[in-house]
């Protein structure tokens, strides 16, 4: 209950102007690193985006104009590969965070052995992503090896072959078991943190389990339900060494996500400029993204 | 509208006993408070009665009718949190229509009697903000609005004011004592301050380490407290205790002597107690006043100058303390010798279990 804080009185403008000329020193230093860390980067992508730049053809140079942009928005692999972000981030989002308010919900009663079953639902965040999906690949969704085949089998059902049948929805089965932990983790602690006397006075006032949840849990778990949407986004909307290292993008395009297909871009066909332009649009993409999270966050942050 | 009974009401946590054994009557229209300091077990009485906490042992009957396994909302009680526990997403009108809400009760009839219930406490510039919005006089308004529009036959508070300011709560306890009589509901109200209790209650349930040490008016356990912990409680400044032996008896009371030789009589019987026993006697810092003739000789400490009035902490000719209560245009001071006098009337004797002697007469505000 952050609301009873008290605001600090207003400081006069001019003590605020002072204390920002004489702070500014001591800040700049670590701003200009970090200045330089984005924009040197950010600088040179755009610079390559607008060259013809093909490794395979290094006659060909000079400036390309919007040449790269063009070539690469009438493409239909990269609207592919945009609809295929989009699936997949908007898929990840859903599964972490309804399962993820389950299971936080699940693991704030108390039960036995809740401490080691804590630490296990905790722990796919630490596998790293390489390794958890070769683990899912070859160990899980193998048609012939894999539990899920076996399982399949005992049951006397056909193995499904995850990658050639259901490759996207592989994909994202991988990438929420990775995620999920991270939204438990989240929700986990805000669920605990929810007032234990509100759920007592809504228990008097007649709200029974799925009332108490949809009425004081859920609203309660809404900003931490924006943090876990904001921060999930950033980083699956640059998901790619679980599509690395199982679908490679395929069958065909149909796992390719604007991440893949700038690496296919500038290091399968060697075409930088080309890759470039299409690291442009998805940090174009990225900081809209950003741009409406953040705002709508930061405005459920202020309550 | 309603009475509550408690019959050997017990709780236990795992091994040890919080509750042990509470039998009470609360009449139709009572104001009952339970008082007691802390962990003493108010608030898990509280939440018994409330149907938040099972009962390990006991019946527990709400108009005649035993509730021990009926569920918190179907009790026809209302409960305000000492954290208030407004929900922070909804509006103050939320909040109060909230449990009309889960009773499926229409939305024009659940406008008006929010509307009603911000009448009474004077809510109704509020009722569209949010909790995070309000002082936390109006936060507390809206938590017993929030009991009210329920129409309950039982009105349950666990320390509703101790997270006020002084100068609010003393405003807030007349606003209650005020509610009580306006709604003409039966209260039940847990509080450690004694000023409350004396203030706000009809009936003071005085409870230590989880048994009731006496239940009764205010005047009550003010005039005639039952043993040396109701004494100590209730009134401030605090009782003083000082060291006695029992003389002895006769019609006018019993006779005993102070530790500097001092001979008080006091108007009571003696009960258990034996001639020549050691006892305790009580006075009161107020019943107690400077008197060069007075029995009791002492030296002034310390004076507490509050203005109206005037605390002097004196220590006696034989090393105990004592308290004492005189008019703030008195002009004693520190360093200062002093004897004082007291009406035995107004002394209490306790003796070695700490049970106090049954007074000759009853105080007439104390009936
Ligand atoms: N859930 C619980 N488990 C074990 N002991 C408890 C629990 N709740 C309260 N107690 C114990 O019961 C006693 C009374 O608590 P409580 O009713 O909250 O006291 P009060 O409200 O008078 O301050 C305390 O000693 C406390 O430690
Ligand atoms: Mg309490």
């Amino acid at each position: 209950m952050s609301s009873t804080a008290i605001a600090p009185p207003a400081a006069p403008a001019a003590q605020d102007r002072s204390r920002t000329r004489s702070t500014l020193p001591l800040i700049a230093p670590s701003v200009g690193v970090l200045l330089l860390w984005m924009i040197v980067p950010l600088v040179m992508t755009l610079w390559f985006s607008f060259q013809r730049y093909n490794l395979l053809n290094p006659e060909v140079g000079g400036f390309a104009g919007f040449e790269n942009y063009e070539f690469l928005v009438t493409d239909p692999d990269f609207w592919a590969s945009l609809t295929n972000t989009l699936v997949l981030v908007g898929s990840v989002l859903v599964i972490t965070v309804v399962f993820g308010t389950l299971l936080a919900v699940l693991f704030d009663q108390p039960f036995p052995g809740q401490g080691i079953a804590r630490v296990l639902a905790i722990s796919p965040f630490f596998v790293m992503p390489t390794v958890s999906a070769l683990v899912w690949k070859n160990l899980m969704m193998h048609p012939i090896y894999g539990v899920l085949g076996v399982l399949a089998r005992a049951v006397g059902m056909e193995p499904v072959d995850w990658f050639a049948e259901y490759p996207m929805a592989a994909i994202i089965i991988i990438v929420s078991w990775q995620w999920l932990p991270f939204a438990l983790l989240i929700l986990l602690t805000a669920v605990q943190s929810l007032d234990h006397e509100q759920k007592e006075a809504a228990r008097m006032d007649g709200a029974g389990p799925v009332a108490q949840f949809f009425f004081i849990t859920l609203p309660h778990l809404g900003r931490a339900i924006s943090v876990v949407v904001m921060i999930e986004t950033i980083f699956l909307l640059t998901v790619f060494a679980e599509i690395f290292v199982t679908t490679s993008g395929g069958p065909g395009n149909a796992t390719t996500n604007l991440a893949f297909l700038i690496y296919a871009r500038a290091l399968l066909q060697f075409d930088v400029g080309g890759g470039s332009a299409g690291g442009v649009v998805a940090i174009i993409l990225a900081n809209i993204v950003a741009f409406f999270l953040v705002r709508s966050i930061a405005r459920r942050l202020e309550v | 509208m309603a009475t509550l009974e408690l019959r050997d009401i017990r709780k236990s946590y795992v091994a040890h006993e919080v509750i042990k054994g509470v039998n009470l009557d609360v009449a139709d229209r009572d104001f009952v408070v339970f008082v007691g300091p802390s962990g003493c077990g108010k608030s898990t009485l509280l939440r018994m009665i409330a149907g938040l906490e099972e009962i390990t042992s006991g019946e527990l009957l709400i108009d005649g009718k035993r509730v021990n396994e009926v569920g918190p909302a179907d009790r026809g009680l209302a409960m305000v949190f000492q954290s208030y526990a407004l929900y922070p997403h909804m509006t103050v009108r939320q909040n109060m229509g909230f449990a009309l809400r889960m009773a499926g009760i229409a939305k024009a009839e659940r406008e008006r009697k929010v509307a009603e219930a911000a009448r009474i406490l004077q809510l109704e510039p509020y009722l569209d903000r949010r909790p995070k919005e309000l002082s936390g006089g109006q936060r507390q308004r809206v938590a017993i609005g929030r009991a009210i529009v329920r129409n309950p036959r039982i009105f349950l508070f666990d320390e509703p004011l101790s997270n006020l300011d002084a100068s609010l709560r003393g405003q807030m306890r007349i606003e209650l004592a005020r509610l009580h009589q306006e709604l003409d509901a039966t209260m039940v109200y847990v509080t450690h301050d004694q000023v409350e209790a004396m203030t706000l209650a009809s009936k003071i349930v005085v409870l230590q380490a989880g048994k009731v040490e006496q239940i009764g008016s205010p005047l009550e356990l003010y005039h005639h407290p039952a043993n040396l912990f109701v004494a100590g409680f209730i009134g401030s400044p605090r009782m003083n205790f000082l060291e006695a032996r029992i003389l002895g008896a006769d019609g006018g009371g019993v006779r005993v002597a102070l530790r500097s030789g001092a001979e008080i009589v006091v108007p009571a019987a003696m009960g258990g107690a034996q001639a020549g026993g050691t006892a305790t006697l009580g006075i009161r810092p107020e019943s107690l006043r400077p008197d060069p003739e007075g029995p009791i000789a002492g030296e002034v400490r310390l004076a507490e100058r509050l203005g109206g009035l005037t605390l002097l902490h004196v220590t006696l000719a034989g090393g105990e303390p004592l308290v004492v209560q005189i008019e703030g245009g008195d002009r004693t001071g520190a360093r200062e010798p002093i004897r004082l006098a007291v009406d035995g009337a107004a002394c209490h004797i306790f003796d070695e279990s700490g049970q106090a002697l049954p007074a000759l007469e009853r105080h007439p505000l104390a009936a």
